[in-house]
């Protein structure tokens, strides 16, 4: 199984996040440094979530948000590694929408259940494959730690 | 002008995350990248050679499916173009 190895501060953050948007998904842009180990996330930008109309069940980055946060991450010498969002009394698990959407092949979809206004479990998942046609999700191990090492 | 290359595509430009191109139009700029780097084609555009629904392009700040010449818009050295996979989801099941 890969490791997504993110800080404490990131993984504190984007669990506020959910817990703060609650009862709506939360959304945001994981930075890292790819490393022979995998993804190291050094930072999370918060993000807009543009599904108004259902923003209890459904999340939404605008593109045009996502040129900022790019440029962002090139400024900090960074990549985007993945993004997380938030499922209000929901279980952390990947739905069909969510793989429907996908587009982000090799990068990291993390998402934190948040259970009555308080973050529970977080988990990530890989978007493996290489074409729209055979992408898949596969579980990775969240790994925190205090240091890239 | 530089085209900038999201994480995911990354893998068939060589790891490059920006390419350097010289082109007079959005659409030739990405027609110059997708000839250096021809495995990026399928991801980029439909069998039609329209830009597939997922990927947003952006001239600067600009999305171009909403500019008035789209694809045919000139450039000059100084923009950028940002090719931007699409990002949503939730758990709602269609």
């Amino acid at each position: 199984m890969s490791e997504l190895r993110l800080s404490r501060a990131v993984y504190d953050a984007i669990r506020a996040h959910g817990e703060e948007t609650y009862p709506h998904e939360c959304c945001g842009a994981l930075l890292g440094r790819s490393t022979p180990d995998g993804w190291w996330i050094e930072a999370s930008i918060r993000a807009g979530n543009t599904r108004t109309d259902s923003a209890h069940n459904r999340y939404e980055i605008s593109p045009g948000e996502l040129v900022k946060i790019e440029r962002e991450s090139r400024r900090q010498g960074l990549s985007i590694a993945g993004f997380y969002h938030s499922h209000p009394d929901h279980p952390a698990q990947w739905s069909q929408t969510d793989l429907a959407e996908a587009h982000w092949l090799a990068c990291s979809y993390v998402i934190t259940a948040v259970a009555s206004g308080k973050a529970a479990v977080t988990n990530s998942f890989r978007l493996a494959g290489d074409t729209e046609e055979n992408k898949r999700f596969e579980a990775e191990l969240i790994k925190v730690k205090d240091s890239a090492s | 002008m530089t085209i900038y290359i999201p994480t995911p595509l990354r893998t068939f430009t060589a790891g490059k995350d920006a390419v350097e191109v010289n082109a007079a139009t959005i659409a030739a700029a990405l027609d110059e990248l997708t000839v250096a780097y021809p495995d990026l084609r399928k991801h980029l555009f439909t069998s039609e050679g329209k830009v597939r629904a997922f990927v947003n392009i952006y001239l600067n700040d600009e999305d171009v499916r909403y500019l008035p010449a789209k694809e045919a818009t000139e450039v000059s050295p100084a923009d950028t173009l940002s090719i931007i996979p699409s990002i949503a989801g939730g758990r709602q099941t269609r």
